[in-house]
């Protein structure tokens, strides 16, 4: 009996809770490190990004008043689902090359990475949130609100676990995203979006495309309705890009490269007010 | 013709208390010096309703306040003389033939003042009894407790009735502030007074503290001009109890400018209920005319 | 009395549809005939204000480089007040050399307990010198002395008073994490309240353990170089605090400074925006505090008096020349014609003159140029079919002066609608709904500060958390305190000073 012809995947992006195919119907090749064919994927135009941002922007108000506890239910869903389907992120890491203990340690540190943002959500504004005790006859308190549409840009290298890791804070913190995925290997990231959209993340509050950030990350970081940019690119040239297209409405700015992304240090509570607001409301004491 | 509706007294205004207290503090930051003081110094004195209403109260003692009232500082005959004494019912004959000719109106409390806590018809006999005897303007209590229990019929009722007894003498409705305790309150118990034909809204009796205070005035001013403008009738205003130094005379002078303007700014709109009052203007004013400080010793303390 | 009531006048006094006005809106309060306040100016006769500044760098005052000096405008009288230095890359690269030197030699290594020390002392001196520096603050930049003694001096002495209690405390701010300073910190400063602005850039820095360069703007420069005199006087060590004054020029030779490792601005959108591009790839870190164009939201139900003194607090507070004004008025319709009405009579109650009169409500704009752009911005209402009133006072013939102005007929998409202006005008629009309200509200790219008016609670939460600024005044507006965070979201800028989430910018991890 001859072998089963194996049914490959077709990869698209996620925007809006839906899979659509770049505009441009363009596609480029995906490689192993051998240089031999794994996929096609999208090559996202910036009339793509243009797309993902009015959906972020329009799932941004929904996802940030919910309350934070059910914020926190829904990224542990995603947690739940990427156990569920780990061995097809194992199989899509390893088919790049990733040696299998490597990519099993990829798959659960990004699995606990999002239980760990998951618990953040409820726990923000009381530890730093805070009543401020002014010398008048006023009631204040300040707490930190979702900043609005953030752009993420994910870097090459452990592409799951470093777009999981810039996904999870922002998100948790209330915000919607749009992440351009690691162009050498979006692959497992594409797969992510499967996840998000069976779990109970609602539609356009991540969005995922893939191509090259020569031809996005341009129209990315100058649009004027995204709010702030999470960027792990180190390229100097870069960072100053991104930099000054953030200034043309004045967006909040992180630029984040870690050495190791397993490392603990990821999960702090910082890289969630990073992309949060403080709102401080006042208000007379008096009868 | 105007028509009049009474508002539902069950609806609330609602006010800010730190908001008026602000208010307040920024209007006394008005700096009033030099002609402007002087000016004010005079007003106020020609505003204040000189009272005594004291249970020792005696013929001897009226007498005596009547002729401050007339002639405030025998070494200056031009000053003005106050607007009125005030007085309890049965001292108003007195104060009557004392202030013969002069133009100090005789005010008298009524309605078993301090308390209120009589029966209507008491009340309205005390009235009738005070305007009888000869004075010109009837300082009536509102029931507080009935206030309190959200009977605003009752009060409403109780006022038109007493206005009715005064005839052609003025009413004015004390509303006791320091018994409602909330601006709220003050508030309504104003547009109730208002509306039932108060002549004057008056703060306080001066037996309760806190009596007058500027951000209670302030309040009361606020529903006068909104009377005014709904209605286009002009209600006065009397702050009592409490008032003491010129210094706050001014504040409260200030906050009738900037709230009503220059018409409320006569005896005719605006009183104050005071007794040392008198002598610490005459002190200040005197200061202003020979630039030399004054003791209270060069001052009649009657 | 009047057939007012019965004739049928009808007023437009929004952009919705005509309404019937209330009987006896034709009543004139009459605020002015009887009992004016004579004048009572402020006296000056101990405030001495040299004929020449130079910049305070390493503990001095020393002359520029170029020896360029420019002159400062008392903008109630045009006259010059004094001359100052003129600052140029020279003077700039002495002054962050003197602040790094600081840095490494002393200030770094001192503890944070007598780092405090130091700052406590410098809040104390402000104190013991209020008065003059209130009367400087006036003379220099034409805020009335009513402000300046009442609000500008002794806020930025409590801001020094709170951060220097923060000094040897920062582990406790920080929830898992030690806290480091940053460096040499380039600060620049707005002229609508100088001292102020200064306290507000300066306390955090200090606290922190950072050194700074700070340039006041070239309107108002003299209160901080009396603040220079007062680091020396408290023996603060030479290279911590250094002034440097000068214009737009001088601002950016410290943006760009190589040596420089943060930068705080308050000012305009349009400056701050080329900031953050001038710095772009270089990690320097930023906070920006730009402008806005405040929605202030009365509902029918609100406290109304208090309200339309909310109003004026909102938009006459410091000429209108504040970031946070509550420039837009919103109103719902019910009660619109009557808060109007109100707003009016209150208006005419307004003294606009002289600055160091303690009785001035509304001082001089701060300078020529922000006079004639405001008188642009009038012009433009008018050209564009919305309805100005001014109120009735009489205002100086010399100095620059703008009588507190209100527009209506005015909609979203008029320019002084969208357009921050800077001063005492304000616009007014109506709405049926929250929703109109809140979505009116933040329809614009700016979020500073809101304020909502309403007795009802429920509808306070809800407002707050569904307008995007970084301050919300429910049934109050411009307080300030230095325990309260203030700040921006969208292009009203980046960061927030005051309370404890000010010391994060001056921070690393």
């Amino acid at each position: 009996m001859a072998d089963r012809i194996e049914v490959l995947k077709t990869y698209k992006t996620y925007v809006g809770g839906k899979f659509p195919r770049s505009e441009s119907d363009r596609t480029y090749q995906i490689k192993d490190g051998k240089g031999k064919h794994i996929a096609n994927a999208c090559r996202c135009s910036r009339k793509d990004v243009r797309d993902a941002v009015v959906t972020a922007r329009s799932a941004f108000g929904g996802w940030s008043s919910r309350s934070a506890y059910n914020r926190g239910q829904v990224l542990y869903r995603i947690a739940e689902m990427l156990e569920g389907r780990k061995d097809q992120f194992l199989r899509e890491l390893q088919l790049a090359g990733i040696k299998e203990k490597d990519a099993k340690h990829e798959v659960h540190t990004a699995i606990d990475r999002v239980i760990y943002f998951a618990g953040w959500t409820d726990k923000i504004s009381q530890v730093f949130g805070t009543v401020n005790p002014v010398a008048s006859a006023h009631f204040n308190f300040s707490s930190p609100d979702a900043t609005g549409v953030v752009g993420i840009i994910a870097p090459e290298e452990y592409p799951l676990l470093s777009a999981i890791s810039m996904i999870a804070p922002v998100i948790a913190g209330g915000n919607s995203c749009i992440l351009l995925a690691s162009e050498t290997n979006p692959l497992p990231v594409v797969s992510f979006g499967e996840v998000l959209h069976a779990s109970d993340v609602p539609a356009g509050v991540v969005n995922i495309l893939t191509g090259y950030r020569s031809e996005t990350a341009e129209t990315i970081s100058s649009h004027k309705d995204v709010n702030a940019l999470f960027s792990s690119i180190s390229d100097n040239k870069f960072r100053k890009l991104i930099d000054e297209n953030a200034s043309i409405n004045v967006k909040r700015t992180e630029h984040y490269t870690p050495d190791d992304w397993y490392s603990d240090d990821h999960e702090n509570p910082y890289l969630v007010l990073k992309f949060m607001e403080t709102k401080t409301t006042w208000h007379p004491v008096g009868f | 013709m105007s028509v009049l509706t009474i508002p539902d007294f069950n609806q609330t205004t609602p006010i800010d208390q730190i908001g008026v207290e602000e208010r307040v503090s920024r209007l006394n930051k008005r700096s009033i010096k030099k002609e402007s003081k002087l000016q004010a110094l005079k007003l106020a004195l020609s505003m204040i309703d000189h009272t005594t209403l004291e249970g020792k109260d005696s013929e001897g003692k009226v007498i005596q306040l009547c002729s401050k009232a007339r002639l405030p500082y025998a070494p200056m005959p031009n000053l003005p003389h106050v607007a009125a004494v005030c007085v309890y019912p049965n001292m108003v004959a007195t104060a009557k033939k004392a202030l013969q000719g002069t133009g100090v109106k005789v005010a008298s409390v009524a309605t078993a003042f301090p308390s209120g806590m009589a029966q209507l018809h008491i009340k309205l006999d005390d009235t009738r009894y005070a305007v009888s005897e000869g004075a010109d303007e009837i300082d009536m209590v509102i029931s507080r407790g009935e206030f309190l229990k959200g009977n605003y019929t009752f009060i409403f009722d109780e006022i038109a009735a007493i206005k009715e007894a005064c005839g052609e003498a003025h009413l004015k409705v004390i509303l006791e502030t320091g018994e409602l305790e909330t601006l709220e309150n003050v508030r309504k118990a104003s547009d109730i007074a208002m509306h039932a034909g108060a002549d004057f809204i008056k703060t306080s009796t001066g037996k309760i503290s806190p009596a007058a205070t500027q951000p209670v005035t302030l309040v009361m001013l606020e529903a006068i001009r909104d009377f005014y403008r709904d209605t286009g009738s002009m209600v006065g205003m009397k702050p009592a109890g409490g008032i003491r130094k010129a210094k706050e005379a001014l504040q409260y002078l200030v906050l009738v400018k900037e709230t009503l303007g220059s018409a409320w700014l006569t005896p005719e709109w605006f009183r104050f209920g005071a007794s040392s009052l008198t002598n610490d203007l005459l002190m200040q004013i005197v200061k202003q005319e020979t630039g030399v400080y004054q003791s209270i010793n060069y001052f009649s303390n009657d | 009395m009047s057939d007012s009531n019965t004739k049928e006048s009808l007023e437009k006094i929004s952009n919705g549809s005509p309404k019937p006005t209330s009987p006896n809106a034709d009543l004139k309060l009459d605020f002015a005939s009887f009992w004016e306040y004579s004048p009572a100016p402020e006296s000056s006769e101990h405030v001495k204000i040299d004929d020449r500044y130079n910049h305070f760098i390493n503990g001095e005052f020393v002359e520029p480089v170029k020896g360029r000096y420019m002159k400062s405008v008392n903008p109630a009288t045009e006259e010059i007040i004094c001359e100052f230095a003129e600052g140029t890359s020279e003077d700039v690269d002495k002054a962050v050399k003197a602040a790094r030197k600081a840095y490494e030699k002393t200030w770094s290594k001192l503890t944070g307990k007598e780092r405090g020390k130091y700052i406590f002392r410098i809040a104390r001196m402000i104190q013991e010198r209020a008065r003059e520096l209130a009367i400087i603050e006036s003379i220099d930049g034409g805020k009335p002395i009513r402000e300046s003694r009442d609000v500008d001096v002794p806020l930025a002495a409590a801001h020094f008073f709170y951060y220097a209690g923060w000094a040897d405390k920062l582990n406790y701010a920080f929830p898992g994490r030690k806290p480091k300073s940053l460096g040499v910190c380039g600060q620049i400063i707005p002229w609508n309240f100088p001292l102020l602005m200064l306290a507000w850039k300066i306390a955090p820095a200090l606290a922190t353990g950072n050194t700074v360069v700070l340039k006041p703007a070239e309107s108002t420069p003299v209160t901080a170089l009396k603040f220079a005199e007062i680091c020396r006087d408290a023996g603060l060590p030479a290279g911590v605090v250094n002034i440097v004054t000068g214009a737009g020029a001088t601002g950016s030779e410290i943006v760009n400074h190589p040596d420089v490792n943060k930068i705080a601005f308050t000012g305009s959108t349009k400056v701050g925006k080329i900031i953050q591009k001038s710095i772009a790839g270089t990690g320097k870190k930023l906070t920006l505090e730009l402008g806005g164009k405040g929605p202030n939201i009365v509902f029918e139900d609100a406290p109304i008096d208090q309200a339309v003194e909310g109003i004026v607090n909102a938009i006459f507070f410091n000429q209108g020349h504040v970031c946070c004004a509550g420039s837009r008025l919103l109103v719902q319709e019910g009660v619109a014609e009557k808060l109007v009405q109100k707003l009016k009579d209150r208006m005419e109650t307004l003294i606009v003159g002289d600055p160091l009169d303690k009785n001035t409500d509304i001082g001089a704009i701060n300078s020529k140029a922000q006079f004639e752009r405001i008188q642009s911005y009038l012009e433009i209402g008018v050209n564009e079919g919305a309805e100005m009133y001014q109120c009735s006072s009489k205002i100086p013939e010399n100095g620059y002066f703008c009588k507190p102005t209100l527009f209506t007929n005015v909609s979203q998409s008029n320019r002084i609608v969208q357009e921050e202006i800077f001063g005492p005008v304000l616009t007014i629009q109506t709405f049926r709904t929250p929703e109109e309200a809140i979505e009116k509200a933040n329809n614009t790219p700016y979020g500073l500060a809101s304020g909502v008016w309403t007795d009802k609670g429920s509808k306070i939460f809800k407002t707050g958390q569904s307008i995007r600024s970084g301050v919300m005044w429910s049934n109050t507006y411009n307080k300030f305190d230095p325990t309260s965070p203030f700040g921006g979201y969208k292009e009203s800028g980046i960061g927030r000073e005051g309370g404890l989430h000010g010391l994060y910018p001056y921070l690393t991890f």
